[in-house]
């Protein structure tokens, strides 16, 4: 079932995905486990006309609570810590950005504002493309999340990542592309009649693309190479 | 439980045995005898649950060839549909209202309203719930609730369409949906119908705790009853925050406020903090009675007690306490600090646990066991093994790193499919078929029970087993035509068949309503058992067809063969209606002691006696293999349990 996983290029995917596949295998062997046992019992305990069996009286057995108790209890909560560890890398620890892009979303588009060179928002050498985000690969980069009306979500499945755009709040979600490629943005969060069909476009770059993108959209002058946007 | 206070519990029923009879009105219609009250709430539900449904297989027909008509709808009048084509807007509404209705006027009204109504009383010995005359508005609030709700379909603009959880801002602002008075009446029908509930709640709570036999102890209660003293609890607590955020919602549409708009200083995410406080408790309250029904069916058709009867009691109590401190879960990537998310995730592990302790223990009691297949049994075990597989695609959920990928996709919806259609439904099919003879007086068809258990089992995993594959693809939820993404155009045989297999569980379902219609009113002209085999033999027959086409031989050949076995299976089933006895099932508790359905007043002078818990099945203190709660053995004293 598994292989129906988008393809990872995200430098957290490998660890999400490792979470995926051991919650998978666990599950599966537990699965396996109580249905084996479930179509046993079926078959051994039917009732069966003229054996003259009676049924075992029993009301039960405390040591086997405690052990389906204690047993579960124990994989769950270290299931709790492996996931805690990744979940703080994704969402809590974000690392220093190298790109930043704004993202507003709105009924039914992304829009993406890009700071430009100078690496501040707000200023004259902004640009606003609707529904392309370009990023460079192997880079960190920070997308500065808002809504001009309802939630939405930024959905990146490649990416491992979801972020609900919330009104009134800006979110700061990361990611770090491993592999170039153009993938799809899709909304996430029901958002009106267009939510199906809202999607934007993510272009991860070579390090030489990337700089030609950005040299095309922000003739420089005189630099020869324009650093990557820093916020 | 002394036997002064049972004793002085209803008088006034036992006093109008001499009365003359009530009229048509007062039986039917403005009954307050809880067992009339409890089979309207079926009625209203099982109502419902033909439209919910109808809902869903035009939800899925859109998935599988989107913006195309549907076969049958062309009469559907503009802007809701156009020429049998299914807009967006309408397609939102349509899978808002399935949900809707599928969560608060099917599985509430008949595990909660209908089980809870009939079986309350009769399983505890009493001879009505404490307020009759509350029981009686409680299910006409409902009721005028329902209208409410299916009004909202013929108001300009049209029915909610924010979804059954109704997000703000889009819920907030009808310029965010162009749904106008439809989305205020879904608010106004839903506080009027947790009106309804609270005054259930407060009935059952007040009649399992004052009006027990004598003898009937807490730990000498059927699980079932646990699970709905549990359930009335916790409708109680939760209900009043959903209305409060449901006024807050309307008022923000209404009247002007801000609760959840950000431009007057309101928060988005306050909406979902306070409708998820109600909604995972909700989601509890939807599996819990089923639950109980689970192990009484299981116990009786395993001719065992139920194994560890007092973990199965705390086991509830443990998930009902537990489902105050888990709904984050339904939040992790909403915005909120994402700190909550680990707080959030540990207590939603945790409370997986009871429920493992509960699949254990169903296990424990078929071990051993003398296991007859009949057809409550057979839907019983198939709760059991759904709700697994519903419970076990939980825990990836639970894992936040992993919910970042699946929320929103249809990883969640194969979930909540699995334990509300796979572990409620089938819940609600084995209380139907258990219990029909107690409500009606008459059995079911056995062998047209085991025809539809079958091909429902079937055609259930067909469609929602494949949900799992869908969203691990990324396929997100909600959304009106799946091939607007490249992404997702490798999944969209999938989404075909699931849909077809959605079809075939829509026509199995056919099979039930025969089978409840015949044996309610007893119709057995001979063309029409004809019939009945024949419609039977071929909804089987048809399902090689439905997938393989009807341009397909070797369909139509599987066809022929499934059909001819159907049809000889089906051969000597038995007549449709019979007359049941009080103890059709050899069962244990009270209800099956009275009348097959029980007077008004349910038992006769006297109330019974509880001598013992209600699972004592193959016990070595007599020859039968069961030992109902109220009989008497010479010499014993009552023992403790």
């Amino acid at each position: 079932m598994l292989r129906w996983l988008p393809e990872d290029v995200s430098t957290y995917g490998p660890e999400v995905d490792r979470l995926f596949y051991i919650i998978y295998y666990l599950t599966g062997v537990v699965f396996i486990l109580v249905a084996a046992c479930l179509v046993y019992f079926l078959v051994r305990y039917r009732h069966r006309e003229g054996d003259g069996r009676r049924a075992t009286y029993t009301h039960g057995s405390t040591t086997l609570e405690i052990v389906w108790t204690v047993i579960p209890s124990l994989i769950l909560v270290v299931l709790f810590f492996m996931s805690r560890v990744t979940w703080a890398r994704i969402k809590e620890a974000v690392p220093p950005a190298a790109v930043t892009v704004q993202l507003t979303a709105k009924q039914f588009n992304w829009e993406m504002v890009y700071p430009g060179p100078d690496g501040k928002f707000d200023t004259a050498d902004d640009l606003k493309i609707d529904n392309e985000l370009h990023v460079p690969v192997n880079q960190n980069v920070h997308v500065i999340l808002q809504s001009r009306d309802v939630i939405h979500s930024f959905y990146l499945p490649n990416l491992r990542l979801r972020q609900d755009v919330v009104p009134g709040r800006q979110i700061v979600a990361w990611f770090n592309a491993t592999a170039p490629g153009k993938y799809e943005i899709p909304c996430s969060q029901l958002c009106g009649f267009g939510h199906s069909g809202m999607r934007g476009w993510l272009f991860v770059h070579t390090p030489e693309d990337y700089r030609r993108w950005v040299e095309e959209h922000w003739p420089a002058p005189a630099a020869s190479s324009p650093p990557p946007s820093k916020s | 439980m002394s036997d002064a206070v049972a004793a002085a519990g209803a008088p006034a029923h036992v006093e109008h045995a001499g009365h003359e009879e009530p009229g048509f009105l007062r039986t039917y219609i403005f009954s307050t005898d809880h067992k009339m009250i409890g089979r309207q709430f079926l009625f209203l539900g099982l109502f419902m649950m033909v439209l919910g449904g109808l809902f869903a297989l035009l939800v899925r027909w859109e998935l599988a060839w989107p913006e195309t008509a549907v076969p049958g709808f062309g009469w559907v009048p503009e802007p809701y549909m156009f020429g049998g084509i299914i807009p967006p807007d309408f397609y939102n509404s349509l899978f808002t209202m399935h949900a809707t209705l599928m969560i608060f006027f099917v599985i509430m009204p008949i595990l909660v309203g209908c089980f809870g109504n009939f079986l309350i009383p009769l399983m505890i010995g009493a001879r009505d719930m404490a307020f009759p005359v509350l029981n009686m508005l409680s299910f006409w609030v409902g009721a005028l609730a329902g209208v409410i709700m299916l009004s909202s379909f013929l108001v300009q603009g049209g029915a909610a369409a924010a979804g059954w959880t109704s997000y703000a801002p889009l819920a907030a602002q009808p310029i965010y949906t162009g749904v106008n008075w439809g989305q205020n009446l879904w608010c106004i029908s839903l506080i009027i119908l947790g009106i309804s509930s609270l005054m259930g709640s407060i009935n059952y709570i007040t009649t399992i705790i004052n009006m027990r036999a004598p003898g009937m102890t807490l730990f000498r209660l059927p699980l079932v009853i646990w699970s709905l003293f549990i359930v009335a609890i916790l409708l109680l607590l939760a209900l009043p925050v959903l209305t409060s955020a449901l006024a807050m919602l309307l008022f923000d549409r209404t009247l002007g406020t801000s609760f959840f708009l950000p431009a007057g200083g309101g928060e988005p995410l306050l909406w979902q903090h306070l409708f998820w406080f109600f909604g995972h408790p909700e989601v509890y309250i939807l599996i819990l009675p089923a639950m109980g029904i689970a192990s009484d069916i299981l116990s009786t058709f395993a001719r065992k007690p139920i194994f560890g009867y007092r973990s199965m009691a705390y086991a509830m109590i443990a998930i009902a306490f537990l489902s105050w401190i888990v709904w984050g879960h339904h939040m992790f990537v909403s915005g909120m600090n994402p700190a909550l998310g680990t707080s959030f995730m540990l207590s939603t592990m945790v409370i997986a646990v009871p429920s493992a302790i509960k699949t254990f223990n169903w296990l424990g009691t078929l071990w051993g066991g003398k296991i007859r297949f009949t057809v409550p049994m057979l839907h019983a075990l198939a709760f059991v093994s759904m709700f697994v597989i519903g419970g076990l695609s939980g825990i990836f959920m639970a894992s936040t790193p992993v919910d970042i990928f699946i929320h929103d996709t249809y990883y969640i919806v194969a979930h909540i499919h699995y334990v509300v259609f796979g572990g409620s439904v089938f819940g609600i099919f084995a209380a139907i078929t258990y219990w029909f003879p107690k409500l009606f007086g008459r059995m079911m068809n056995e062998a047209l029970g085991k025809v539809h258990w079958l091909l429902s089992f079937i055609a259930f995993n067909c469609t929602f087993f494949p949900m799992h594959i869908l969203g691990v693809g990324g396929h997100m939820r909600r959304i009106y035509n799946p091939t607007q993404y490249q992404f997702l155009l490798p999944l969209q045989p999938i989404n075909v068949f699931i849909t077809l297999s959605a079809l075939l569980l829509g026509l199995s379902q056919l099979i039930f309503v025969v089978n409840f219609f015949a044996s309610l009113f007893g119709w057995n002209a001979g063309w029409f058992r004809s019939g009945a085999r024949v419609l039977a033999a071929a909804v089987a027959g048809y399902f090689p067809v439905g997938y393989l086409g009807r341009s397909s031989a070797l369909a139509w050949g599987l066809f022929a063969v499934i059909f001819a076995a159907v049809f000889w299976f089906l051969r000597g089933m038995d007549a449709f209606g019979a007359t049941a006895s009080r103890n059709p099932w050899n069962a244990n508790t009270l209800e099956w002691q009275a009348d097959s359905p029980p007077p008004h007043g349910n038992w006769g002078p006297t109330l019974p006696t509880v001598y013992r818990g209600p699972y004592e099945y193959s016990s070595p203190e007599v020859p039968e293999d069961y030992l109902p709660q109220a009989r008497r053995l010479a010499g014993a004293a009552a023992p403790a349990h």
